[in-house]
């Protein structure tokens, strides 16, 4: 494994130096349907799950293929979506905000050569690489987070919570058979980096014991006054402990009761690790949305306060997200999202109807906003 | 023959939905082979390691990451994430697995000359493992060694013509929906505003000045697919304000059943014959729409533009000519003080370039207090918490209305300044005393 130079010199970092010049510009990746009809599409039609025709002014229509994609990808899975892009859309692709690839082609013999060149592939274990779907009334693709393929503080990993949701919804990801869009996503931890907060179903790992203190190498490894800067409850401060062999360090404690989870202070300060096999798990959260339609945007509602994480397909996790959507798509209206449904119906009937029990964890003791959300009218059902 | 048994992350090879085990598994299965003869300049067992890491973590149930020291590229602040195992001796090959974000296109097309460039690099000097894409939306290297930090970014600019995006107390990446690219409901361009104010801002994307982290996104109608009411400081949401164009021909269509109702969204549900009355006219929020004698009528003035029968009859019903974007502020995931909703600090703005107006009256203010006033990791929107709304309409300069208060305040504890009250605060005790006695 030798060493190959770029053509960076370390020695005169600045020579020839490139810098701010930011991304590539979006109309180079155009493809000429696009670049051709821009700010002059009519209207779109899903002509069956995964698959839309757009069509504009000029009459030309653009077909698009929609397939699942795992956000976490090797280059080699890459490579083959651009053979895909390459022997049906002439190099061009793109992909969704919720980590969907997008292949676009001009015409409907094209797309459904495609679509089913693009379902017939699968890797050695038998899933699909290309399952095509993710439109309409159903259940698309699951936005997530790191957790255990690369972060320093999840409390469940994401890759498999989605791979394991996702099998048993996967007949909802290829149908039309939910009363509106039904989007979940998840976030390894309360930071959540994946802003799974205005999901209809937010999986989110969850950590429920405060750090451990390495108070030998406390202060040799960290900036004390970081660490309790970090902490956004102000539960951290330092202290002055005595080690077994009675030698004096200067370290920290922490005020338990205060403490939210969160692992910023290990951000700042890896003596104070908080990970747990039986501390940390999954939270569920629901009825959020982000679209202005209908109704207005909102956040998503703790349902579940913790399910242990259970490697390596989360089957108590599964099984109640399941119950959630199997609910909701018996009993709201159509057009109604999750969140819309409950309050329709009431939170009451919404645990009555998903099969969930209502603990103490679930009532909002978290400053000011929680007084709003306690009940304040004498309306309630029985 | 794989490096480590991973018994736990086999059982997610099975199941229809794409598994990224098998994946894993495929380049680790590629970079052993290496029949490409590509000179790896990270450990070519990465993805092999990186597979035993994540085993041990299905076992333990916890992580083996540790956060990394300040790992970066000369002059920026941002765009690279250190990251270590806490097993170096087991996964060496991954002792050293630091994350590189690289900035996206705006609306994420892509050629794939472009991808299989990106790839060729990516496989040669780090794990050739990727996410495409990360939450804020950037295309993200998994997995390099330091050495190799600079030597990306050189290839990248000079090569690729591509820089890296934001992380820490930077702007980070903005990104935006597919927009007026591919999307009839798109009320301005989003991928154009979007390139130009990464452009624009890219010291502040890559030199850390700011309290926190900070993002713009970009949703071309209030559908907001990229949730930019929920997740961006800044979120820009595509509206108008004339009519909305209706093609009564199309209506009658869709009443007589010819015309599958929201694009065809809801094929596979049993929901009977589309019925106008029941599922437009009686879910419009506002009441404001009538459908008689076959004419189906918008009273404007009333309508918010939520959007729904416009989704629901895309054939007959078209936004508006009069288009441009309502500017929400202050969104944010829940730490630390719970989640928060942009909130609407500007209800219309036409959205033309070069964007003087959005950049001086509302971008630019708006970063100036939030520098001067900010804590240490706070985000625009708890400083208006903190400050209260009232401050931001102060350096905006923008004038208050009531379209930015869901309701008025229910306390009437006001906040009188000094030059609101006629005479000032400033009063004579002894002439107040020659009516008063003590």
């Amino acid at each position: 494994m030798a060493f190959v130079s770029s053509g960076y010199n370390p020695d005169k970092p600045m020579e020839n130096r490139i810098t701010d010049i930011g991304p590539r510009k979006y109309d180079e990746f155009y493809p000429p349907v696009i670049k051709k009809n821009k700010g002059k599409w009519l209207y779109h039609e899903i002509l069956e799950p995964g698959v839309l025709v757009h069509v504009a002014e000029s009459g030309d229509e653009v077909y698009t293929v929609r397939v699942g994609g795992c956000r976490l990808m090797s280059v080699t899975h890459i490579r083959e979506i651009c053979e895909v892009a390459d022997k049906y859309c002439d190099g061009h692709l793109r992909f969704t905000t919720r980590n969907n690839i997008e292949f676009m082609t001009d015409t409907k013999d094209k797309a459904m050569a495609m679509k089913d060149d693009l379902n017939s592939r699968k890797f050695p274990g038998g899933s699909y690489k290309f399952p095509v779907g993710g439109t309409g009334a159903g259940i698309t693709n699951i936005v997530h987070t790191q957790g255990w393929i690369h972060c320093h503080t999840p409390a469940t990993d994401a890759s498999g919570t989605v791979k394991a949701t996702l099998d048993v919804l996967f007949d909802d990801f290829k149908s039309h058979r939910m009363p509106a869009q039904l989007r979940i996503s998840m976030a390894c931890c309360l930071n959540m980096c994946g802003a799974v907060h205005c999901s209809d179903i937010a999986i989110l790992g969850y950590h429920r014991k405060p750090p451990m203190l390495d108070h030998e190498y406390l202060d040799k490894m960290c900036e004390i006054p970081l660490a309790i800067a970090a902490c956004p409850t102000a539960a951290i401060k330092p202290s002055k402990v005595k080690l077994d062999d009675g030698t004096e360090v200067k370290s920290v404690s922490v005020n338990e009761p205060r403490c939210m989870f969160c692992g910023n202070c290990y951000t700042m300060c890896p003596s104070m690790p908080l990970a747990d096999d039986v501390g940390d798990g999954i939270v569920l959260m629901a009825g959020g949305k982000v679209s202005n339609r209908i109704s207005a945007p909102k956040f998503s509602k703790v349902v579940v306060a913790f399910i242990p994480n259970e490697m390596p397909r989360w089957p108590t996790m599964t099984e109640t997200i399941q119950r959630m959507v199997e609910a909701y798509a018996k009993d709201a209206n159509k057009y109604e999202r999750l969140g819309d449904w409950a309050e329709r119906i009431g939170w009451e009937r919404f645990f009555e109807k998903c099969e969930l029990e209502f603990t103490h964890h679930l009532i909002d003791d978290f400053r000011d906003p929680a007084y709003f959300t306690w009940r304040q009218t004498s309306q309630f059902k029985f | 023959m794989a490096k480590h048994e991973t018994p736990l992350l086999d059982q997610l090879e099975s199941g229809p939905w794409p598994s990224f085990v098998d994946d894993l598994k495929q380049e680790a299965a590629s970079r052993a082979k290496n029949e490409k003869n590509v000179e790896y300049q990270v450990p070519q067992d990465a993805v092999d390691d990186l597979l035993g890491v994540l085993e041990l973590s299905f076992k333990h149930g916890r992580t083996h990451w540790k956060h990394g020291g300040i790992v970066g590229v000369f002059g920026y602040g941002g765009g690279v994430i250190g990251r270590y195992c806490d097993q170096p001796e087991m996964f060496p090959g991954v002792a050293h697995f630091h994350t590189m974000r690289v900035s996206q296109p705006a609306g994420k097309f892509y050629t794939t000359k472009y991808l299989e460039d990106i790839c060729d690099l990516w496989e040669r000097r780090g794990s050739g493992i990727t996410n495409m894409h990360g939450s804020t939306g950037d295309i993200i290297f998994l997995g390099t060694t330091t050495p190799q930090l600079e030597e990306v970014f050189w290839e990248l600019g000079h090569n690729l013509n591509q820089d890296l995006g934001g992380s820490g107390s930077n702007l980070r990446t903005p990104s935006d929906c597919v927009g007026q690219a591919r999307c009839e409901f798109a009320c301005f361009d989003t991928q154009a505003i979007c390139h130009d104010l990464t452009v624009e801002y890219q010291d502040e994307l890559h030199r850390p000045a700011f309290p926190y982290k900070f993002k713009f996104k970009f949703d071309g109608c209030p559908n907001c697919c990229v949730a930019s009411i929920a997740r961006s400081d800044l979120s820009f949401v595509g509206t108008w304000r004339d009519d909305i164009k209706i093609d009564q021909k199309a209506v009658a269509a869709y009443v007589g059943g010819e015309i599958a109702p929201n694009g065809g969204a809801h094929s596979d549900g049993n929901w009977g014959p589309f019925d106008i009355q029941k599922e437009i006219i009686d879910l419009c929020p506002t009441g404001c729409m009538k459908y008689e004698g076959g004419k189906l009528e918008i009273n404007t003035p009333e309508c918010t533009r939520c959007m729904h029968c416009i989704n629901a009859m895309p054939r007959a019903l078209r936004i508006g000519d009069d288009r441009g974007c309502s500017i929400f502020a202050g969104a944010k995931a829940p730490i630390l003080d719970g989640a928060q909703m942009g909130s609407l600090i500007v209800p219309f703005i036409k959205v033309e370039e070069p964007y003087d107006e959005i950049k001086e009256t509302v971008i630019e203010p708006i970063w100036d207090w939030w520098m001067e006033e900010g804590k240490n990791r706070e985000r625009l929107g708890e400083l208006m918490k903190r400050q209260g709304f009232q401050k931001l309409l102060e350096v905006t300069g923008f004038k208050p209305d009531a379209r930015m208060v869901q309701e008025p305040r229910t306390n009437p504890y006001i906040f009188w300044k000094e030059e609101e009250v006629e005479g000032g605060f400033d009063r004579d005790i002894n002439e107040f005393r020659k009516h008063h006695q003590r």
